[in-house]
């Protein structure tokens, strides 16, 4: 399991996993998750669309993110985030059944776009990952101190300067590139379920924001680890364990924290946590 | 102006025989009640939020139809199947506010499609097919038939009556599950309902116009009708329109595209569809982009 | 009145939204370490005169001065607690780090732990009495402790000036009463103006050096003496309004006729604006 064309699977699945961490921890904090769905997904028109015109694949997937995501951006000012979401995403998909109109032999390679061929990763094809994964850490890691209290705190951050829309399209941009890299990979259906599992997994058990990032990373490694253990020596793919396990991880997140709260529940007596407040007092005639 | 030089003037757009065709008037017929249901259920969708919901059913389907695939029955039990599973996960899992809800659908989503990866991959082992998740994933209108026009009709009045006897108390809770509790509503409750309306508006979609043309028509009208009127109730209608017209006008493109180049292969219905309600959405913004403009200036 | 010590000057702001004149040339001004209550009823316009402070809002007359200087895009001056936030549950965030955010938020990169950021951060938890919940979970707080949480954040960053949006109006009795002497005796130690807004006075009372009252539009400053009081608030409401004074609370009351002249009291649903 760990010779030959394997260490490429191995290589290149772990940086997937680090990004993946690393971003997904930005997209479960700023409740981004259909985005993290959406920008992946639409891209694949890009990659149908790189075909037809005969350029790398890797370029349509880039190009097709990239605006797929700042069109989120730049239409969720005025519009429902959601909604916003869910048209881009079925425009860029609906670019996609054009293009795979005019390229009829493309459907077998659809598939793999989808669900991704990591036990077919080639040796060329580590490196290249391996460098936009550089860029997308060190745009996290610049971003992080604006991006957080951003995500946190909105309000408060625009009044200091930091600018919503700034840190919303540049957070958008770096999903662009998480998904751009980590689609060949994992492919486009699948991607999205590492860079929400996990990272909902370790803010369940952490309080610190810098340990639930790293322990994000740990918890996609060994996600990706065991899913690529368990398709080579089932056959069945790869996305089938990535999705269960990522599941499996949320649940156990979510079953921890609601053992944690039952106990200090009891501990505590009566104190009532409160879930932060967003209903206004209702008016009075007389002051 | 005589009937014939009519007709010759819109030859260009409307080609001769497009209604004599049997496949495209199954298509109009059917386009107008997938439209009409997915937009009623659209204006909950979008109050509510829950787009990611509606899209999530969308792509479940996959799943739904690859199973069905496997075990060798229509389509449509698939998808209703994996729209009521799906619907059942996200309702235990329960969370009410967006942003966790939003994540929960994520959660779902990606174990379901995980296990339409497998189910296909049984599938083209066991039966030695490829192609079907194509054929899933970007069904079309026109290879719909019309033995199923029944049984489409049955799905979509089904999920209206649930709409309609729900409607008073699923408004409110929609808008303000706050005050709907105060009220004694069952907000839960109708929450589950509303995601079973919508798991099979989506398996319905789903069947007849693929998943892709199943989330436009949800999302799209809804949202636009929402962005021009402040009434449920006209939205509701406004929704229903605006998706017939996209259907209809979209059908009738990709009918004439057969002669656009590249010529003979024709451009598919989804994309003509999913352009317009595009369209249609973006064209709602600008009134109130000149308002504040003018706004400004003054 | 000396305009270089004043560290907040609004001047003539008139600020239109929606085709409609919510503010009409409000002019107040607050000294270093006063404590002053923007008070008026929901609708009335404290939240949009306290963005305008901010810069959060165009004002289409008037302008705003800080420290004399006319605002400019970040505002290191002013300390921001809004009314409305929301933390979840499960958000990975303790108390110290949400406050360690106000230090440095605006930078680019990674905090790196360092023993004189902890000891600020620690003093800051002091001196908002949240040590106790210093290493919680923030969206599990209650809102009177997150509320601190987020003064506390605002606080660390040494402002000369405090804004909070409606501090009380979430808040029991005890509660708030504790968070009114807080940002006093912040205001008189620290030398930082504080203002605040809220729809009801009297909980504000004992501590405030200054009133703004808004009503019609307009406003009203001064101490409370001079503003409270029928003649001013009568013509600030177009209408004629009794103050009562019972027990040293006070009542502002719709005189005889209709209270239908009052602006901006009709009770406002919560959330029935769909944005699509």
């Amino acid at each position: 399991m760990f010779s030959g064309f394997m260490v490429n699977a191995w290589e290149v699945s772990s940086i997937v996993a680090v990004v993946a961490g690393l971003v997904g921890f930005f997209v479960v904090l700023r409740g981004s998750a259909f985005v993290a769905h959406a920008v992946p997904n639409g891209s694949f028109a890009g990659a149908v669309g790189a075909t037809l015109v005969g350029v790398n694949t890797l370029i349509g997937l880039g190009v097709f993110s990239l605006f797929g995501a700042l069109g989120i951006g730049f239409l969720g000012r005025r519009g429902r985030h959601d909604v916003v979401t869910a048209l881009a995403l079925v425009m860029m998909l609906g670019l996609g059944a054009l293009f795979l109109n005019f390229s009829a032999e493309y459907a077998p390679e659809v598939e793999s776009l989808l669900f991704g061929e990591v036990l077919g990763i080639s040796s060329n094809q580590v490196a290249p990952t391996a460098a936009l994964a550089l860029v997308c850490v060190a745009a996290i890691a610049a971003l992080y101190r604006p991006l957080m209290l951003s995500s946190v705190l909105a309000e408060v951050g625009e009044a200091r300067g930091v600018s919503g829309f700034r840190m919303e399209l540049c957070f958008l941009a770096v999903v662009a590139l998480a998904s751009t890299m980590t689609v060949p990979v994992v492919g486009t259906l699948l991607i999205f379920s590492l860079m929400i599992g996990a990272p909902a997994a370790a803010r369940s058990l952490t309080s610190r924001p810098l340990a639930a990032m790293a322990l994000s990373v740990v918890i996609a490694l060994i996600t990706v680890w065991s899913a690529i253990a368990a398709s080579y020596e089932t056959n069945y793919p790869v996305g089938f364990f990535v999705g269960s396990i990522s599941a499996g991880a949320y649940a156990l997140g979510r079953g921890w924290a609601a053992w944690r709260r039952t106990r200090a529940n009891r501990d505590a007596g009566s104190s009532a946590p409160r879930l932060g407040h967003t209903v206004d007092a209702a008016s009075t005639i007389v002051t | 102006m005589s009937a014939g030089a009519v007709g010759a003037l819109l030859a260009p757009v409307i080609e001769p025989g497009f209604f004599a065709a049997e496949d495209v008037r199954v298509a109009i017929a059917v386009g107008a009640v997938v439209a009409i249901v997915s937009g009623t259920v659209g204006v909950f969708t979008v109050i509510r939020g829950q787009s990611f919901a509606g899209e999530a059913f969308g792509d479940l389907n996959t799943t739904g139809g690859a199973g069905a695939f496997l075990v060798g029955v229509s389509p449509l039990w698939g998808f209703v199947a994996a729209g009521v599973a799906a619907a059942a996960a996200m309702e235990l899992i329960g969370i009410q506010r967006p942003r966790g809800r939003d994540l929960a659908t994520g959660i779902v989503l990606g174990a379901g499609l995980g296990l339409a990866a497998l189910l296909l991959y049984l599938g083209t082992t066991l039966h030695n097919t490829t192609g079907a998740t194509v054929t899933i994933l970007f069904g079309s209108v026109f290879t719909v038939p019309s033995s199923t026009i029944p049984l489409v009709v049955l799905l979509g009045v089904a999920v209206l009556a649930i709409v309609a006897a729900l409607y008073r108390p699923l408004l409110l809770s929609s808008v303000s599950a706050e005050m709907a509790a105060a009220r004694g509503i069952p907000v839960r409750l109708l929450g589950a309902a509303y995601l079973l309306a919508l798991a099979l508006a989506v398996a319905l979609a789903a069947l007849t116009i693929g998943s892709i043309l199943s989330t436009a028509l949800l999302v799209g009208p809804a949202a636009t009708a929402l962005r021009l009127t402040r009434r449920p109730g006209v939205a509701i209608v406004l929704a229903g329109a605006i998706g017939i017209a996209a259907m209809w006008l979209g059908e009738l493109l990709a009918y004439d595209s057969s002669h656009w180049p590249p010529v003979g292969i024709g451009w598919p219905v989804s994309f003509f569809v999913v352009t317009l309600i595009f369209l249609a959405y973006l064209l709602s913004g600008t009134p109130d982009q000149v308002r504040r403009r003018t706004q400004r200036g003054a | 009145m000396d305009g270089a010590a004043e560290i907040l000057s609004v001047e003539g702001v008139s600020v239109r939204l929606s085709g409609r004149e919510i503010l009409h040339e409000v002019s107040f001004s607050i000294r270093p370490g006063e404590f002053t209550g923007l008070i008026g009823s929901n609708g009335a316009g404290k939240t949009t005169l306290l963005r305008v402070i901010l810069g959060l809002q165009a004002a289409h007359a008037g302008r705003v001065l800080l420290d004399g200087r006319p605002r400019s895009h970040r505002n290191p001056l002013i300390g921001y607690v809004p009314q409305k936030f929301l933390l979840d549950s499960d958000m990975p965030l303790r108390a110290r780090d949400l406050v360690g955010l106000g230090l440095d938020a605006h930078r680019l990169g990674i905090p790196l732990p360092s023993r004189a950021r902890r000891a600020r951060i620690d003093l800051m938890l002091q001196a908002v009495d949240a040590e106790r919940f210093a290493d919680a979970r923030v969206g599990l707080l209650s809102g009177g402790e997150q509320q601190r949480v987020l003064i506390a954040h605002a606080l660390i960053a040494r402002p000369k000036l405090l804004l909070l949006d409606e501090p009380l109006a979430n808040l029991d009795l005890r509660a708030g009463q504790e968070g009114v002497a807080l940002l006093a005796r912040i205001a008189a130690e620290q030398q930082i103006a504080v203002l605040i807004s809220a729809h009801e006075m009297n909980a504000l009372l004992p501590a405030m050096d200054r009133i703004v009252y808004i009503a019609g539009g307009r406003a009203a400053s001064g101490t409370t003496a001079e503003v409270v009081r029928a003649d001013v608030l009568s013509e600030l409401y177009g209408s004629h309004v009794d103050v009562l004074n019972v027990h040293g609370r006070v009542l502002v009351v719709a005189g005889a006729g209709d209270s239908s002249d009052l602006h901006g009291h009709e009770a406002a649903l919560p959330g029935m604006e769909i944005v699509s």
